[in-house]
């Protein structure tokens, strides 16, 4: 692209609108508006000679692998930011965790927005810097792009759609359906921490708390992990639904039972009286930098140990494991030694009337 | 979290258990009055752990499930209603009423939101002047001061665009229904403490005597159950029929007389029908005539809807203690969580859905295996 591009003058599709400094529908329009939306606005934070080529799509040569990892998500949040993060860093953080979690290092992103008319431009900077920062920090690249405006009210803010490409770390399967009996479940650290983040940013709580999103590129404690050990049958990010929905799907995946002892779950205590006040169970609330490994037992303490040496994995425990009966069902001993079935939510996690 | 990791320990908890292993003689029988107990006594697995000779049977004590139906239907009436701003308790958003749920309402454009609380709603109502808004204002007497302080408040500021749907029920003639059935089990109650924080129990004594069984207000902690239970027995065992507070850190015996002030300001004693159960004769509390220019179902004409309940659901036997969940054909099969035929499968405080979210396996297996 030459660098004497035009200033905006003159009608632009649909509106003239020199140097906004909100969204407008002419950023969407694939003319100058848009291209200076790209040049200004995502360009210098994402720069990379991929991104640089300007070309329909980003060629890229990584060593020839024999398979890649790639992983496709949408991210919409409300408020944009809260707590310990932000869309930007949930939709980098969100795709790396996704192609981490079948054990591949993410090497690639493609990110597509969509704008609400009226956005301010300062805001999506922001999004944009956060983006890269994530990026940077778990060293991905942003390959490709795209952008698109909607009309005033008919998205919330900003939605954004990344996809993540990865080359597999080890040739060892892993999957939800590799848990076998015997295997020890892993968590990487508290629960919930994201969920009651976002609640409070959106003023949901009523009341105030310090818990900050747990967001966190998780692929450094994933190569750790599989450094320290080829034992690794399951890796899962726990995010919508939380812990207890990812324990169920990994039993069902596997036609195993998982039994977990609750006086081992991690959780922050603004955590819990958060939940105990809402009538939430912190099983069920999201979380979106951390994971769930399950291990071969002989390995178990190998691998905690190697968590526990990096940030996303201090406070890294073994919270339960995998047997054969009842397969397909996640099952919890409680403190007194009773043990009770955790069922994955069958829709929104409603707050109880007292 | 100090004041609850304390009754949570799970060496008292032991400990009282085998206290009540030592006391007990023979089997009894006792309810739980509150959903919320049930829900705690199944979430942290203390009916696997007590004796044989104590059966718990669940109580009516859940407001979202003993709601009437019609109250449900004339709830999703109001929501679809255009300039309605329909506020909640999020757990009612999704029990069945005959076409529907709340949720329903909401994806087809209606206007539902939940609250934590009706004095949100209130704030709702000042900030769109030009809106009805409506609470649906249910539950026992827990929640009564709260919602007729909203009324109290609306009243103050002169808004005119705020009224509740009023479903309000309340516990002691529920208990005196249970124990007047010819088919009662019953022996002795676990009283629902958070009621009685704020009612305390001067109601109650004179209903222990009157049909002989003991009572013990009971809290919501594993050891706050395991001492009720315990109270109770010892009652039974010595054959007193008293009510004994297991629940001191939070009730007295005259309760909260500033709540009971503003509510007998604000409601009087009504027939109230309850869902699966029927028409409790004075259960429910409505509006006092001096507040009908709050009251939902006036504002809106819905008072002649009338509404039919599932043949298939059982709801009101277990809610009054005699069937348990997995006695139901439909537990499980055609009616789950998501798919409620009763209400006593939505709420996580309803017997069913306790049993389906933490026994199902258990209940799932013995089913298949009779």
């Amino acid at each position: 692209m030459s660098e004497e591009y035009p200033t905006m003058e003159g009608p632009v599709c649909p509106l003239p609108h020199i140097e906004s400094d909100r969204v407008v529908m002419g950023h969407g329009s694939g003319g100058r508006m848009m291209a200076d939306l790209i040049r200004s606005v995502f360009r210098p934070p994402l720069s990379n000679p991929v991104l640089e080529a300007e070309n329909d799509a980003g060629v890229v040569q990584p060593t020839p692998p024999e398979s890649l990892a790639i992983s496709t998500d949408a991210h919409v949040v409300s408020p944009l930011f809260f707590r310990g993060g932000d869309i930007g860093k949930l939709a980098v953080c969100g795709t790396v965790n996704d192609v981490a979690m079948v054990g591949a290092d993410p090497k690639y992103l493609t990110a597509s927005f969509i704008l609400e008319e009226g956005l301010a431009i300062s805001t999506l900077q922001k999004v944009v810097a956060s983006m890269q920062s994530s990026a940077e920090e778990a060293g991905v690249q942003v390959v490709a792009g795209d952008t698109k405006v909607v009309s005033h009210g008919e998205a919330d803010g900003l939605y954004i759609s990344t996809t993540g490409i990865g080359i597999p770390l080890t040739k060892n399967e892993i999957g939800g359906d590799q848990a076998q009996p015997g295997d020890v479940v892993i968590l990487s650290g508290t629960m919930g921490d994201h969920g009651i983040a976002v609640l409070e940013a959106r003023g949901d709580l009523g009341f105030e708390t310090n818990v900050e999103s747990d967001i966190a590129p998780l692929n450094h404690l994933v190569s750790v992990m599989l450094e320290a050990s080829p034992g690794i049958h399951v890796l899962r990010d726990p995010t919508r639904g939380g812990v207890a929905t990812a324990l169920n799907e990994i039993a069902r995946q596997s036609n195993v039972g998982v039994l977990i002892r609750e006086s081992t779950l991690p959780l922050q205590p603004a955590v819990q009286a958060a939940c105990e006040m809402l009538g939430f169970d912190p099983l069920y609330i999201a979380n979106e930098g951390k994971l769930l490994a399950v291990v071969k037992r002989e390995d178990a303490e190998k691998v905690l140990m190697a968590m526990r040496s990096t940030r996303y994995g201090e406070e890294a425990a073994i919270i339960g494991e995998i047997t054969h009966e009842p397969r397909g069902r996640l099952l919890m001993e409680t403190p007194l030694g009773s043990k009770r079935v955790v069922d994955t939510l069958s829709g929104e996690m409603l707050p109880r009337i007292c | 979290m100090k004041y609850l990791t304390e009754y949570r320990d799970a060496d008292l908890v032991k400990k009282t258990l085998k206290k009540i292993e030592k006391t007990i003689s023979r089997p009894w029988t006792l309810m739980e009055i509150c959903g919320g107990q049930t829900h705690a006594i199944v979430k942290h697995g203390l009916d696997q752990l007590l004796p044989d000779e104590v059966e718990l049977v669940h109580g009516p004590g859940c407001p979202v499930c003993v709601t009437p139906l019609e109250l449900i239907d004339k709830a999703m009436a109001i929501a679809s209603q255009p300039d309605v701003i329909f506020t909640s308790y999020g757990d009612m958003l999704r029990v069945p009423g005959s076409n529907g749920d709340l949720f329903s309402i909401r994806a087809r454009g209606g206007d539902v939101r939940v609250v934590y609380s009706p004095l949100d709603a209130l704030k709702i109502a000042q900030d769109n002047p030009d809106k009805e808004v409506v609470f649906f204002a249910i539950g026992f007497e827990t929640t009564a001061p709260a919602n007729v302080m909203s009324v109290l408040q609306a009243q103050n500021l002169g808004l005119e665009n705020y009224s509740i749907l009023v479903s309000h029920v309340r516990v002691p003639p529920a208990i005196r229904a249970i124990l007047s059935s010819p088919s009662n089990r019953v022996q002795g109650f676990l009283a629902a403490g958070h009621v009685n924080a704020v009612m305390g129990y001067w109601e109650y004594e004179p209903i222990a005597e009157e049909f002989q069984v003991p009572m013990a207000v009971t809290g919501f902690e594993p050891l706050d159950i395991a001492q009720g239970i315990l109270t109770c027995v010892e009652s039974l065992e010595k054959g007193e029929y008293v009510v004994e507070n297991a629940y001191r850190r939070a009730v007295t015996k005259a309760g909260n007389q500033t709540a009971q002030k503003i509510i007998k300001q604000v409601f009087q004693e009504c027939d109230r029908k309850w869902r699966g159960i029927g028409v409790i004769p004075g259960s429910g509390w409505c509006l006092r005539p001096a507040f009908q220019e709050f009251d939902a179902e006036k504002r809106f004409d819905v008072e002649s809807i009338q509404s039919e309940e599932s043949p298939v659901c059982i709801s009101g036997l277990i809610l009054q203690g005699l069937k348990k969940p997995h006695e139901c054909p439909a537990f499980g099969t055609k009616c789950t969580p998501d798919h409620p035929l009763g209400a006593t499968m939505v709420s996580d405080e309803g017997a069913c859905a306790a049993y389906y979210h933490y026994r199902s396996h258990l209940t799932r297996q013995g089913i298949e295996s009779s």
